[in-house]
């Protein structure tokens, strides 16, 4: 990749993703009514909420909060660029945990009951995602020699002939990081709320669109790792990941829809126990061999 | 102008009722009546939240508490009051713990009669909220904008 | 180089003027000036070291009149460790001391006679370790006269024995400057000795009961540990003829049988000295002393002791038998402590096993032992000593003033008492959050272990990263709650001060210099160990890491300052509606007013201490003693 290339790919990161985001939870909300077999809202729904929110008075409990959830969407923004820049993958998990901290903050900034509460389990489930995210980076080294994002999409073989385990293991993880169903402990929308809104209970207005906002670009952020996963050095690998992702989103949606919440307890030691299994069997695996 | 009604998030308060009304509420956002394909959200969350639906008339103990909701609840905001209850105090209206419908402690906007109001109905009145709801934000907007005018020549 | 022995006597040329000087302020001046002179003279001999070419430089050919003050010193050593044992009628641990010094003098007196070889030894390592103890000890030393009148005003029932801890404070710099100085493995076990020594007197200066039993604990540990590293010395001596510490790590990188059986052995010996499991239990009673000590026992000494000779037997233990026992202990502590961590809410014990769990990291790396680990253990080293030196200082002075260490007893610090909350920040940002310095180490540490293909390292640091993140996050979120408690006075003298802005600088220059720092000095460091040096994290994405440094300070800072004059309706926080006009206190169902607790997760049904630690123990004990024992006997 030259540095046009990649200049090229995290302007269009920073462009498309909330557009690409936004969209995805769109059409999750109407697989999902379809699921329910009812009509459910407009694709562009998410957009509306948005936009809506962004107009609304500006509101906090407190001032500080508008900072910390600024500081954290630029961080995040900022990851996805980097990644997308072709940097060290374990660089971006690393720096992916440190913009987390400042939703973290942003919440128990207020030191209300309910978004601390949200808050905490929000940290519970960074535990529970983050051995998987390293060991996902040091499959992808083991895999093809190195920890750099260029070289890994770089190979002749998809990386995920070498590092099914990392995979599963990474699913796993993605649905406690994109909220959904079984893992919505901290945070979660619609119809499954709980613990009245977690973490963003006291977001209101700009901060929770600020929230929204970040949301998208973490998606697109983590489906395109689940990319890096299939694309090699053959063009068409691209239209293959393209459709893994869709598979992948849609079995979130699925997962989503049948599973009911479980607790925080039953998920960090639940996913651990994955990652130790599926990630672990595959590092020794790759280790050894 | 941007189309503010396309997204018209809830807030559900009871006041102090027999519950049916609450029922018939919640029976609106489920699959059946699906509510959510107006893009309606039960937030529960008074901050993000754009109408507030109250059930039930309202008596000593609740009356802050709707007033403390209503307060956190940024502009531009339009209220519900759902059931006869919440309307004019309904059957309860002669009790002695109860003050009488929501709007003897905020002013209420849309008032959906019915005891319990259906599903259909509540879904009219939230259509009709989210009318008032756009026409609120772009009262809204104008006053925005001319606050920022007048910082600036300041 | 005169300053050499100067920099190993002048302490306890002090210590003795602080026993003997009992008029407080006179007494306080004297521990400021020598303080400085300590730092200076350790700068000064970095100083002259860089002068003459910053080479390996030996020292020191005939040094009979010092071994002879040394054994005498060791003999005296041993009597007093007895007295104490008696007088506080734990006899029989004063056998730990007994045998070795008797075998230890044996030796020297009636033992083979050894070829010639030099007493000193300079290098990168031992400057750094010199830099660390001169500079952060001293530090510490200035910030304990500040502390320790504010100590004994507020703790009336403790007797006033400041000339006391002054002299072990001092006793103490002086045994680790001739620890890290020197090469002779007689030397080295003497002031091993003495530093355990000094820290079971630190640990029992309150003279309360519960201070006695943990110094006690302390105490045998450690002379566990010297036991161990007497019996290497002995037998190598004994089969090799000599007991110069490099040639028996270059004997050991050669596998020759009675060098790895002392290797062994001294590993063993480091591990109870850096608080390893299953031998960390010394260092959480230790915090029951004044909290300087613990600084000190934390940061710049004591444990850093155990690292660094951990580091010198890296090359020896690359590949052996030890060095994996040593990787795999350091590894299972950093994640078991971690795991401990989440549970505790003393913010004195969470520094305490954030200690054990990140010295677990330094000792993994130097198990490893291969050039890249020693790269990242020794940036873990530095950044460890500093940011731990500092949060212990803060933790202390926030007691001072709020008249508690639980972390719940903080809310809200950062508007209540700011100056300290923020230095606190800087310092936990400093031990975990990704542009500082402690996430790069662990990074490469990371990267390293997969490099040298070490699985079950590489599964202990994945999981105690997202372990290390949570506890730390926690307490970061307290500081910056809001509460509605009154703001608190702050009562840190300059003295304190001083010191901690001294700390806070040093943290934020070496996470900037970072790239610089690692050129210069880390990677000389490890070509001095191991013949080469590779880097494990390129230049050039340092120096882009210092970019995201200034630019995750920016983020925020421009954030703020955008944010400060948007218009913003304050409400109050969501508690359903019937808070009671503010944000702490709620009507309950009776009508009537409560007040609000907002409690951090500790999920002590999980990770508690009761629950972890005696497992933890049992298993690390297990693999000491079954590799231990393997080297030993394979090699007799």
């Amino acid at each position: 990749m030259t540095t046009g290339v990649r200049v090229v790919l995290v302007v269009l990161y920073v462009l498309l993703a909330p557009l690409i985001g936004a969209l995805l939870a769109g059409i999750d909300r109407k697989i999902s009514a379809r699921m329910q077999r009812r009509v459910g809202p407009p694709v562009l729904q998410p957009m509306y909420d948005v936009i809506k929110l962004l107009k609304k008075q500006v509101i906090a409990v407190d001032r500080s909060q508008g900072f910390l959830i600024v500081s954290y969407m630029i961080l995040t923004i900022i990851t996805g660029c980097l990644f997308f820049a072709g940097v060290d993958v374990l660089m971006v998990f690393f720096i992916m945990s440190t913009s987390s901290v400042f939703l973290y903050l942003a919440a128990v900034v207020t030191g209300s009951p309910m978004s601390t509460m949200g808050a905490l389990r929000e940290l519970v489930q960074d535990m529970a995602i983050e051995p998987a995210l390293l060991f996902s980076a040091v499959g992808f080294y083991l895999a093809t020699g190195s920890f750099e994002v260029e070289s890994i999409i770089g190979e002749p073989v998809s990386a995920i002939a070498k590092m099914p385990g990392f995979f599963a293991a990474f699913i796993f993880v993605l649905t406690i990081k994109m909220r959904k169903s079984p893992f919505d402990t901290a945070q979660s929308t619609h119809a499954h709320q709980e613990l009245v809104k977690g973490i963003t209970t006291e977001m209101g207005a700009k901060n929770l669109a600020y929230f929204e906002i970040t949301e998208w670009y973490e998606t697109v952020l983590m489906l395109a790792v689940v990319a890096m996963y299939i694309i090699n050095s053959h063009p068409t690998s691209i239209i293959v990941a393209v459709a893994v992702i869709l598979i992948v989103y849609f079995l979130e949606i699925l997962i989503d829809n049948t599973c009911a919440r479980v607790k925080w307890k039953d998920m960090l030691i639940l996913s651990w126990i994955v990652t130790l299994i599926c990630a672990g069997v595959n590092l020794i695996l790759l280790m050894v061999i | 102008m941007a189309n503010v009604k396309r997204s018209p998030w809830i807030l559900h308060y009871d006041g102090s009722s027999c519950n049916g009304c609450d029922i018939e509420v919640l029976a609106s956002m489920t699959p059946v009546y699906d509510a959510e394909r107006l893009g309606v959200e039960n937030t529960g969350d008074p901050m993000q939240a754009d109408i507030f639906l109250i059930t039930g008339g309202i008596n000593s103990q609740t009356a802050p508490v709707v007033k403390q909701l209503y307060d956190q609840m940024p502009r531009p905001k339009v209220v519900v009051a759902v059931g006869i209850c919440a309307c004019t105090g309904g059957v309860f209206k002669d009790a002695y713990n109860i003050r009488g419908g929501a709007d003897t402690v905020i002013p209420v906007d849309i008032y959906v009669p019915g005891c319990a109001a259906r599903p259909q109905a509540i879904i009219d009145g939230i259509i009709r909220a989210r009318e008032l709801f756009q026409k609120r934000s772009e009262e809204h907007d104008a006053l925005m904008k001319e606050k920022k005018r007048e910082r600036r020549q300041a | 180089m005169g300053v050499i022995p100067f920099l190993i006597c002048f302490p306890f040329v002090a210590a003795v003027l602080m026993f003997c000087i009992r008029v407080n302020k006179v007494r306080n001046a004297v521990a400021y000036v020598s303080a400085v002179i300590i730092m200076a003279a350790s700068v000064f001999l970095c100083a002259q070291w860089v002068a003459q070419g910053a080479g390996k430089i030996k020292l020191y050919y005939h040094t009979e009149a010092a071994d002879r003050i040394i054994l005498i010193a060791e003999l005296i050593l041993m009597c007093v460790v007895t007295y104490l044992c008696f007088k506080h009628k734990r006899w029989y641990i004063s056998l730990l001391s007994i045998v070795p010094t008797l075998g230890i003098a044996w030796l020297e007196l009636f033992g083979p006679e050894m070829t010639d070889y030099k007493r000193i030894y300079l290098d990168h390592l031992s400057i750094l370790m010199c830099l660390i103890v001169g500079i952060i000890g001293s530090l510490i030393v200035i910030y304990a006269v500040g502390y320790m009148h504010g100590y004994q005003h507020y703790h009336t029932d403790i007797p006033d024995r400041r000339y006391y801890f002054f002299m072990v404070l001092f006793l103490f710099l002086g045994a680790m400057f001739g620890f890290v100085l020197s090469s002779d493995l007689l030397w080295i076990d003497f002031f091993w000795e003495v530093t355990s020594v000094c820290s079971f007197l630190l640990i029992g200066y309150t003279k309360l009961e519960e201070a006695e039993r943990n110094s006690f604990r302390a105490l045998w540990m450690n002379l566990l540990g010297g036991c161990a590293l007497a019996a290497g010395i002995i037998y190598y001596a004994l089969a090799d003829g000599n007991t110069d510490l490099q040639t028996m790590v270059w004997s050991g990188s050669m596998f020759q049988h009675a060098a790895l059986v002392a290797v062994a052995l001294t590993a063993f010996a480091a591990l109870t000295k850096a608080a390893q499991m299953p031998f960390s239990r010394w260092l959480l009673g230790a915090m029951v002393a004044p909290t300087p000590s613990s600084a000190l026992l934390h940061s710049a000494t004591m444990v850093k002791a155990g690292i660094y000779i951990l580091f010198r037997l890296s090359p020896a233990l690359k590949g052996s038998l030890s060095g994996q026992m040593v990787a795999f202990v350091g590894g299972f502590t950093f994640l078991a402590a971690s795991f401990i961590a989440i549970a505790q809410s003393d913010a004195k014990k969470v520094l305490a096993m954030s200690t054990i769990s990140n010295l677990g990291l330094m000792t993994a790396c130097a198990g490893v032992g291969r050039p890249e680990t020693i790269w990242a253990g020794v940036f873990l080293m530095i950044f460890h000593a500093i940011s731990k030196s500092l949060l212990f200082q803060d933790v202390g002075a926030t007691e001072n003033a709020i008249h508690s260490r639980d972390v719940e007893e903080m809310q809200g610090l950062l508007y209540r008492l700011p100056r300290l909350a923020i230095i606190m920040f800087i310092g936990i940002c400093g031990m975990y959050l990704a542009p500082f310095g402690m996430l790069i180490s662990k990074w490469a540490a990371l990267k390293a272990s997969v490099e040298s293909r070490n699985i079950i390292l590489v599964f202990f640091i994945c999981f105690g990263s997202a372990t290390t993140s949570f506890y730390w996050t926690k307490w970061l979120g307290k500081l910056i709650a809001r509460s509605s408690k009154p703001p608190v006075k702050d009562i840190t003298k300059t003295n304190e001060m001083i010191s901690l802005g001294v700390h806070t600088v040093l943290m934020i220059a070496i996470c900037a210099l970072f790239p610089l720092v690692s050129q210069i000095y880390v990677d000389p460091l490890v070509t001095d160990m191991f013949g080469s040096a590779r880097q494990v994290i390129p230049t050039g994405v340092l120096y882009l890491l210092v970019l995201l440094i200034l630019f995750f300070f920016a983020v925020p800072v421009f954030a703020y300052l955008r944010n400060k004059h948007t218009a913003v309706n304050r409400k109050l926080s969501y508690m359903n509606g019937i808070n009671t006009g503010s944000n702490d206190a709620f009507v309950d169902s009776f009508g009537e007013e409560k007040k609000l607790v907002v409690s951090n997760l500790y999920l002590r049904n999980v990770f508690g201490v009761r629950r972890l630690m005696v497992p933890c123990e049992v298993i690390t004990s297990a693999v000491i003693i079954v590799t231990v024992a393997m080297t030993v006997g394979g090699a007799l």
